[in-house]
């Protein structure tokens, strides 16, 4: 059932959608003075559509507004019965009959035609043969016609946007420790949270904001792999971040934000294999970053370029298979030395012979190159070296190259 | 000598009173296997035991983490979530992938040389459940430190790891963790292959690895 709102005489719409919004939260503004609100499920606590509606007039009547209420099984026809009659409406079957063609909205043509043809109310318009108004009168007609049956059937189309998702409190004493802040976030993010729920939303992203005693405010913005609406989860979140990134004065003001977007729906199964719940993952992830430092944890990803050992660590996400890995070489893994291992190399005839590091010495027992590579020498950051492959005496095989560019030696790391 | 159930007997008529239950052991169940990704080794463990610690211990350049990386890839195959918690920060994305290591699937936390930080983290990491996979890569931390790491610390991750369905792989130069590993592997490697002509086009063409577990040994081939 659906209950239409009409003021006959105009009225400010942000007023007529307050009044709607205490009955539903699902509103339609059909027109600058018509607003259609789902009336569904609200029998327990009205009673009937027609004392619903007469609440839907008392409230309107508080907030000085003079409004008609028509309650119809579908938007369009409550609409008409809204505009059509006065006072309380409870559109039942061929109550529509009687009411003027002139609601139906008719292009300038079709109002033309039919007042030709003699038809002034909705009933005139609903007798006529089917066929011969869609001969006659096209899609336009066959639309009318179907309206003015009260046969119309549409789903209602909500325009009242989502309102922002955000808390705020302004504190009376400064606050300096993280742990009074944190039980405030709590509290925060709970109705925050419980507002997401209520409309069947989740956070992608949150924005903290401190307003700091005597220096600019403190901003955090949390990116969520997916979205969530754990309150807790976020609340462990937002203390490791603040940990991390503790504000550099006393605490005047919390506001919190979240982008609400619809959440994340997943198919589970027996047969899929093991991985970390999602939930759990981000904690730890936090609690990892905490310990070595951001940009410390994360999944690895190789550089477009041949630069040798040229990576970066970017978000760890779970399996987005960037790149399945595949058995292309058949050279033992290496662990690198990070930084280089600046070395002494004895190299009688340009051939390493000794090779002295930081824990590294021995006398060279094989070895293979050099193997020249070079790049980047359009930019500042040019590098071209030449790559030896060196079986030292003290067992390990090591990977050593020699900058061209100031010949000095390095051990880059270990074949193992 | 007393057997175990006349023991058993003795002390819950002694103790009888103080406890509820019986003193019953408690059965464990056959662990699952899952492959190494070589099938050699395959064939001399019966697989890396889930829900326990594996030990691969061996000097440097012995093919500890050419097989790390292998069991990496095999874990990757099976489409399951890897973790590696690197000591040293010694970990070569490059290589690894050439040796077939999904990156996508793989957690690496860099611990910059603090050993310290790396337990930590792979303690973070097992606590979190599921992955597949938990590596603890101390293979550069000198064994002197490795074996002032308390005997608890391996105790409390073998017991955070027991009813898990998670491989904890642990990358050392000596075996440090005595009993608390479930299976230990000792690398060696035995010999390097060369191709082409010394000092004019020779390169670095593969090594042979060896792989020794309760005595029996057997080679590792990366040629896959």
């Amino acid at each position: 059932m659906f209950a239409a709102v009409d003021a006959p005489h105009g009225a400010d719409l942000a007023l007529l959608v307050g009044c709607a919004s205490d009955f539903s939260p699902t509103i339609e503004e059909t027109s600058p003075s018509t607003v259609v609100i789902s009336i569904d499920g609200l029998t327990h606590l009205f009673g009937s559509p027609r004392e619903i509606a007469d609440a839907i007039v008392r409230r309107a009547a508080d907030a000085g507004l003079a409004v008609n209420v028509a309650v119809a099984d579908n938007p369009d026809l409550a609409v008409h019965g809204a505009r059509g009659f006065p006072g309380v409406t409870v559109m039942e079957p061929g109550r529509e009959a009687g009411l003027p063609v002139a609601l139906l909205d008719p292009s300038d043509g079709t109002a033309f035609t039919l007042a030709l043809w003699g038809i002034r109310t909705f009933g005139e318009f609903a007798a006529l043969p089917e066929d011969g108004v869609a001969e006659r009168l096209g899609e336009e007609g066959v639309r009318l016609q179907r309206l003015a049956r009260g046969a119309g059937s549409r789903p209602l189309a909500p325009s009242n946007p989502a309102p922002p998702f955000a808390e705020s409190m302004e504190l009376e004493h400064p606050l300096t420790l993280l742990e009074p802040l944190a039980f405030l976030l709590g509290r925060l993010l709970n109705d925050l949270c419980a507002r997401l729920e209520s409309r069947g939303l989740a956070a992608h992203e949150l924005k903290l904001c401190l307003s700091l005693e005597g220096a600019a405010p403190h901003e955090r913005a949390l990116r969520l792999p997916y979205p969530m609406r754990a309150a807790g989860t976020f609340l462990k979140l937002l203390s490791l971040d603040l940990e991390m990134h503790p504000p550099g004065a006393p605490v005047t003001a919390v506001a919190i934000s979240a982008e609400a977007v619809n959440p994340r729906v997943v198919q589970h199964g027996l047969f899929i294999p093991l991985a970390p719940e999602p939930q759990k993952l981000e904690l730890t992830l936090a609690r990892i970053a905490k310990l070595v430092g951001e940009g410390n944890a994360g999944s690895p990803e190789l550089m477009d370029t041949h630069r040798p050992r040229s990576f970066r660590v970017v978000r760890f996400g779970g399996a987005e298979n960037r790149g399945q890995g595949r058995l292309s070489a058949i050279l033992p893994a290496l662990r690198l030395f990070r930084p280089a291992l600046r070395a002494k190399v004895e190299a009688p005839d340009g051939r390493p012979g000794r090779v002295a590091a930081d824990g590294v010495h021995g006398r060279v027992l094989e070895s293979a190159g050099p193997w020249r590579t070079s790049g980047d020498w359009w930019i500042k950051d040019a590098w071209a070296r030449d790559e030896w492959d060196v079986a030292l005496s003290d067992g390990a095989l090591y990977l050593l190259y020699r900058d061209r560019y100031d010949g000095e030696w390095f051990l880059e790391g270990a074949y193992d | 000598m007393k057997s175990s159930a006349l023991l058993r007997a003795d002390l819950e008529s002694a103790l009888g009173g103080r406890f509820s239950a019986e003193l019953n052991w408690r059965a464990r169940p056959a662990r699952e296997c899952v492959s190494t990704g070589i099938a050699s080794l395959d064939a001399l463990t019966g697989g890396l035991p889930r829900g326990a610690i594996t030990e691969i211990h061996g000097p440097a350049s012995s093919g500890r983490t050419s097989l790390m990386s292998a069991m990496l890839a095999a874990a990757a195959a099976r489409e399951e979530i890897c973790a590696l918690a690197d000591a040293g920060d010694t970990f070569d994305p490059a290589s690894a992938q050439a040796l077939g290591v999904d990156l996508s699937r793989l957690l690496w936390v860099r611990c910059g040389g603090n050993p310290e930080h790396a337990l930590k983290a792979a303690d973070m990491l097992v606590q979190a459940g599921g992955f597949g996979l938990v590596a603890l890569d101390l293979g550069d931390v000198s064994p002197s430190v490795a074996r002032r790491i308390p005997l608890a610390t391996w105790y409390r991750l073998r017991r955070a790891i027991e009813d898990t369905g998670t491989v904890m792989l642990l990358v050392e130069r000596e075996q440090t963790v005595k009993s608390c590993a479930s299976l230990v592997l000792e690398m060696r490697r035995e010999s390097v292959v060369w191709r082409g002509v010394a000092g004019c086009s020779r390169m670095l063409r593969s090594a042979r690895f060896r792989a020794a577990s309760e005595g029996t040994s057997v080679p590792i081939g990366l040629a896959g």
